[in-house]
């Protein structure tokens, strides 16, 4: 294989359409279609008495009011994605409530228009009667089950779950040092700038549903609305077009605008489209961060941790859709890149009346992450040790590999680290970050992480050679912004060996390819990177195999380059991928454009049917990528010097280092815009945003005035190292980069400031007035 | 997030539009519309009748009057902030237009709205109050010039009346020094608090209801701030020694 | 109302956003809107040569106005503008949401500042809010695009 474009800075093939205003985001297409809005619950809780909505149907301009009662799946729950054997009290919401709200925004009544404008009208008008019933907003209070969030679910509680390795309690007691400590994150949000938009066409004459969906998973989208309608798989199409960032919420299905629209659509025989506004992406679209954990470990003289017990709570939301993957990934690797020889962990997922988790960017990582580097620190704080030092000495070493860490991963397997070298991370982080600056207030912060990427089930492509020598390539994952469409084009030309630029991705369009998981858990480019790797290289055998009866040489004599098939060492002797891509498809009738040459009457190299035994027509294959269970483990740490201005509380960065290791890189441009981004969400997560609740469950900063999203002015530039332990797992060699950029900034940032202004830091997220109050 | 229904009207002439004002019964002003555009997108504005003034060329201007300078009522935050009158002669305004916002919402939002608004955060509202400057409201009941210490009264809210237009804002040329801090979350945010100083005038912002003039010695006396998420009242007093400290240094 | 040099017909609906009527009367989906009420950016446009929010705008105030959109920086088969090149060149956009207001916002401020310093680039673009990039590239994007304007 020729390596010449895996590993380059290649130009982001998607850009020009993007920088031209010619993206095709789901509000962008559907000019004509119906117009909706939803009534949602303004109560955190409540009863619903009744619901009228005769005003509402009354209004010119208003084609259909939906609620419970209105629709053929009003009292279905709806699915539980991940179901987990020690999930033992899950709950769904239904698409519309009809008796009971569980979280301020919660669907009530569906309102299709001619127009958005007076589809809010129409909302405006539809009377719902609520009996107010007491709401569980903190994970603390839920813990305390004064009130119950399902009457049916005792002590608010949708799972209890202990793992152990070793023997925690007898290790504890025998430590020479052991502290305690209540480690605190707060709800927070994604907050894609593109919220969520679905538009649905029905064809009547085809009986063909077509929906566009701003998710993260059309393949899934597809797979259950077929089942829900009652119509074959093979009239249901998904696609997600142009999708303006994801960051793990558009993973969630289904949304209940996912069922409506579609069936509002079949119903009216007209397109339908819902486009969501700010103000209800902040209340209806699931969030995550909330967790409160209790820490109590033991370490020696020299600093090594020898028992680490954790026993956290999880603040679910109202409903668990997504199951327990957000508390399981904390616990499976809490531990980090740490040898905890005796480790034991316990949670809670417990109900409160907000909007409901699922992963967003980091997806419980962090809360580990801050858990074992918190614990870092406080070792050293404890024994007047250097925190890179008492890193250093706990480190698993790059011979330890494969390291079990003994506990159940979000695969259902056990969480085992494939391959890393976290002491080269984190000398090269320090190396790169140099001498502390000259001044006051200025803290040293350090963090590793890791992060397991890249799971399974599987992903698939298809990659086809056309007559013109241009190669098109399809995933069923959708992008939001990765780069999909150049990454995987890499990987295809290097196959193919041809130039990046011929190379077409599509990606996330069910009538492109049908099957797939989803992008979600940095694993895009290990799931599809090796599918594609995997097509295009069939694609190429069978290219050599037509060519090898053109060319009269042996298959294996035969390469590809420079969008030829060529015989090795005799440069005379190719054939352009073009032809072979003709040739491979024998035909009766001759089109121009140099087809005639593959028509059953011209003469042939060898004997025999047209087409040759076990083979098929065309230049095309399609490949997939399913790994045993078990991830890629991605790596890293980050480092930073920080400024605590010691009166207004601001922070300044004064470098930031990232030292990073996802083994093979395909596009490092691509992979550092990544990291960036990441660390820019990880700074707003930790210092500017967070989702006020308040005591009656009302979100109280649903605005971008008050959810204080960081622009340009906060946001440092990040300087980053690269390391590459290339993964043993999969063919490439890749791990997932998708989030290591988030993980561990909370966790850097408390240490920093810890270091600054000399205060304990044990929540998440800060701001000044906070900082104020602790240095009191 | 879409407007509600309501009648627009765009006058010609500040005669018609007074003229509206005093005959519609729940007309707004809809000028620069950086405030009311979003209340109206998030339905917590629902007028009946809109009044846009972006026509009015008779409001456009800025010009030296009675030992100050005056603006119109179209003049937007960013003509202001780059006058070269303003400048000479009251230079703290250009730099607390800088404050306002970001530029893309000064080429649109005017000085007067942000008066008119009265938000308690308003680092406009907080010049005119330090500069002691003055407004001119009309009506078909007649026109009235309002000082600044008179104009505030609360949240959003100053004594023009509802069929009111606020024509024009004045504000006397200073010679001292003049300074305006403020404590924002992010760039361009409305401030968590501020001072402003006009030579030995202070104004605080963002700490009250209204914006409030203060003794540079003393500044927090009588300050009773509410808490918020995040800003609790010791902070925001914090904020304010530190800020005032600042300005006076200046 | 003239729209990137194309006299358009007036809007009649007088609560319509001008970004609704860029997008879904006009066609201009370029023009991307993310809050609705001020603070993201993506909706920003040239209204008579300066940024503006187009939510904050009412379609029917734009009578007798030149605008200017994404579409309008370049013609489709034409290169693309120094500021569209430079944000490819420097890896200034993942999603591509925030971006159209990005540009529009740097083209006004390119006009302004040819040869802008790293702070009134930052008081620039600190308007426009990106989820995806971190900024970093887009701060390269800008001063790339001061650069190829110079010499364009
Ligand atoms: C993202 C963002 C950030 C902002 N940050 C700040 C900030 O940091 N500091 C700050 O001070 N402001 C800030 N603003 C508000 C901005 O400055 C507004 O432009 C200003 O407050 C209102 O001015 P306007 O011309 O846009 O008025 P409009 O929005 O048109 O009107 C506001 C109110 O005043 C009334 N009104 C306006 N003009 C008149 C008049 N001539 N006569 C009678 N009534 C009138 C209107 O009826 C309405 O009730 C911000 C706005 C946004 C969108
Ligand atoms: S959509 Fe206009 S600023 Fe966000
Ligand atoms: S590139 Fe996605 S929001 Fe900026």
């Amino acid at each position: 294989m020729t390596t010449r474009l895996f590993g380059e800075r290649v130009q982001r093939l998607e850009d020009e359409r993007l920088l031209r205003g010619q993206g095709r985001y789901t509000d962008d297409l559907g000019n004509g279609a119906l117009e909706c809005a939803f009534v949602r619950s303004p109560f955190a809780h409540a009863r619903i008495h009744s619901i009228n909505a005769t005003a509402a149907r009354a209004l010119p301009g208003v084609v259909a009011v939906y609620t419970a009662a209105d629709v053929p799946f009003g009292d279905l729950d709806l699915p539980l994605l991940i179901p987990h054997p020690q999930l033992t009290h899950p709950r769904t919401q239904k698409c519309l409530a009809s008796s009971i709200v569980r979280y301020a925004g919660e669907a009530v009544a569906f309102v299709v228009a001619e127009s958005r404008y007076l589809a809010e009208d129409a909302a405006d008008l539809v009377e719902v009667e609520y009996e107010p019933l007491p709401a569980v907003v903190t994970p603390e209070r839920s813990a305390k089950a004064e009130n119950l969030v399902h009457a049916d679910v005792p002590a608010n509680s949708a799972a209890d779950v202990t793992q152990a390795v070793g023997d925690v309690d007898s290790a504890l007691a025998r430590a020479s040092h052991r502290l305690r400590r209540r480690l605190r994150l707060e709800r927070s949000a994604a907050q894609p700038l593109e919220a969520r938009a679905v538009w649905a066409r029905w064809d009547a004459v085809e009986g063909r549903l077509t929906v566009y969906d701003s998710t993260q998973s059309p393949t899934s989208i597809r797979g259950g609305l077929a089942v829900l309608f009652g119509l074959p798989e093979t009239s249901v199409e998904v696609i997600a077009p142009d999708v303006g960032g994801g960051f793990g919420p558009k993973i969630m299905l289904f949304n209940p605008d996912e069922l409506l629209v579609p069936y509002a659509a079949m119903k009216l025989g007209r397109p339908v489209k819902w486009t969501e506004d700010r103000r209800e992406h902040f209340t209806a679209v699931t969030h995550e961060r909330a967790q409160v954990h209790e820490v109590d470990f033991g370490f020696d003289d020299g600093g090594k941790l020898l028992a680490l017990d954790v026993d956290f709570i999880h603040d679910a939301g109202a409903y668990t859709p997504y199951g327990l993957i957000l508390p399981i990934i904390t616990a499976a690797q809490l531990p980090g890149p740490y040898r905890v020889p005796n480790y034991r962990v316990r949670f809670r997922d417990l109900y409160t009346n907000c909007t409901p988790t699922s992963p967003y960017r980091g997806a419980g990582r962090p809360h580990g992450c801050f858990v074992i580097e918190r614990v870092m620190d406080a070792i050293a704080a404890e024994l007047g040790l250097d925190r890179a030092e008492v890193r250093r000495r706990n480190l698993l070493q790059p011979g330890d590999f494969p390291y079990s860490v003994g506990t159940m991963w979000q695969d259902g397997g056990m969480a085992v680290y494939d391959s890393g070298d976290y002491p080269e991370l984190l000398r090269l982080a320090l190396e790169r970050l140099g001498p502390k600056p000259e001044g006051d207030n200025i803290g040293l912060g350090l963090a590793m992480y890791v992060e397991g990427t890249g799971v399974g089930p599987y992903e698939g492509a298809h990659v086809q050679v056309l007559v013109s020598g241009k190669v098109v390539a399809s995933t069923g994952i959708p992008t939001q912004g990765q780069g999909h469409a150049t990454v995987f084009a890499q990987v295809v030309a290097d196959e193919l060996g041809v130039s990046v630029e011929d190379v077409t991705v599509t990606s996330g369009d069910t009538r492109r390819f049908p099957w797939g998981v989803g992008t979600f858990a940095s694993r895009g480019a290990v799931m599809s990177g090796n599918a594609m790797a995997n097509a295009a290289r069939a694609v190429a055998e069978k290219a050599k195999r037509v060519a090898a009866e053109h060319l009269e040489a042996d298959a294996a004599d035969l390469e590809l380059a420079g969008g030829e098939v060529r015989v090795k060492g005799s440069p005379g002797r190719s054939l352009p991928l073009a032809v072979v891509s003709i040739l491979s498809n024998p035909l009766r009738y001759a089109f121009g454009g140099g087809d005639e040459i593959a028509t059953q009457f011209q003469p042939r190299p060898r004997p025999g049917p047209p087409l040759a035994e076990g083979e098929e027509p065309g230049l095309e294959a399609t490949g997939y990528y399913s790994p045993s269970p078990g991830s890629t483990w991605a790596g890293g740490c980050h480092a930073a010097y920080l400024r605590v201005d010691p009166k207004t509380y601001r922070l300044e960065f004064l470098k930031y280092v990232v030292a990073h290791d996802c083994g093979r890189v395909i596009n490092p441009m691509i992979l550092e815009g990544q990291i960036q981004g990441g660390v820019a969400q990880g700074i707003a997560g930790s210092f500017y945003e967070r989702l006020l609740y308040d005591e009656e469950g009302q979100l109280r900063n649903a605005s971008f005035m008050e959810f204080l999203m960081p622009y340009a002015t906060e946001i440092p530039d990040v300087e980053m190292v690269h390391l590459e332990t290339p993964s043993p797992l999969n063919p490439l060699g890749i791990k997932g980069a998708g989030e290591a950029g988030t993980i561990p900034v909370a966790a850097m940032l408390a240490s920093a400031i810890e270091d600054a202004l000399g205060v304990r830091i044990d929540e998440m997220p800060l701001n000044p007035n906070r900082l104020f109050e602790l240095t009191r | 997030m879409k407007p509600p229904v309501f009648e627009y009207h765009a006058p010609a002439s500040v005669g018609e539009a007074i003229s509206l004002l005093g005959s519609l019964a729940e007309a707004k002003v809809l000028a620069g519309g950086q405030s009311l555009v979003p209340l109206l997108n998030f339905r917590l504005a629902r007028p009946a009748h809109l009044v846009d003034i972006n026509r009015l060329a008779e409001l456009t201007k800025i010009y030296e009057r009675d030992g100050g300078v005056a603006v119109g009522a179209v003049v937007r935050q960013a003509e202001a902030e780059v006058d070269p009158l303003l400048r000479e002669r009251c230079p703290l305004l250009p730099l607390a237009l800088r404050l306002v916002a970001h530029p893309v919402i000064r080429n649109r939002g005017t000085v007067c709205g942000s008066l008119a608004h009265a938000d308690p955060a308003s680092e406009l509202c907080a010049a005119l109050l330090v500069l002691d400057g003055r407004v001119t409201a009309r009506s078909q009941r007649g026109e009235r010039v309002i000082a600044a210490a008179d104009f505030f009264r609360g949240t959003m809210d100053s004594v023009l009346e509802p069929d009111e237009l606020l024509t024009e804002a004045w504000f006397p040329a200073t010679a001292g020094p003049v300074a305006i801090a403020e404590e924002a979350r992010r760039h361009g945010d409305f401030a968590l608090a501020g001072a402003a100083r006009a030579g030995d005038r202070l104004a605080l912002f963002g700490v009250a209801t209204r914006p409030l003039l203060a003794d540079p010695a003393d500044p927090t006396r009588g300050l009773e701030p509410s808490s918020e998420p995040e800003c609790s009242p010791d902070f925001r007093l914090h904020l304010v020694k530190v800020l005032v400290e600042r300005v006076m240094q200046a | 109302m003239i729209v990137n040099g194309i006299e358009r017909p007036e809007a009649s609906d007088p609560r319509r956003l001008l970004s609704d009527y860029l997008r879904h009367d006009l066609g201009l989906t370029g023009t991307h809107v993310g809050c609705e009420h001020g603070v993201c950016g993506c909706c920003t446009i040239l209204f008579d040569g300066r940024p503006v929010r187009s939510c904050l705008l009412l379609a029917v105030q734009a009578r007798g106005h030149e605008l200017a959109t994404v579409e309008g920086l370049a013609q489709p088969e034409a290169p693309m503008h120094p500021v569209q090149q430079a944000f490819k060149e420097c890896h200034g956009l993942q999603c591509g949401f925030c971006t159209p207001g990005f540009l529009m916002a740097t083209v006004a401020f390119l006009r302004e500042f040819p040869d802008p310093s790293d702070a009134e680039i930052a008081d620039a673009i600190a308007g426009n809010l990106c989820r995806c990039t971190g900024y970093a590239n887009i701060r390269r994007s800008v001063r790339r695009a001061a650069e190829l304007s110079r010499q364009a």
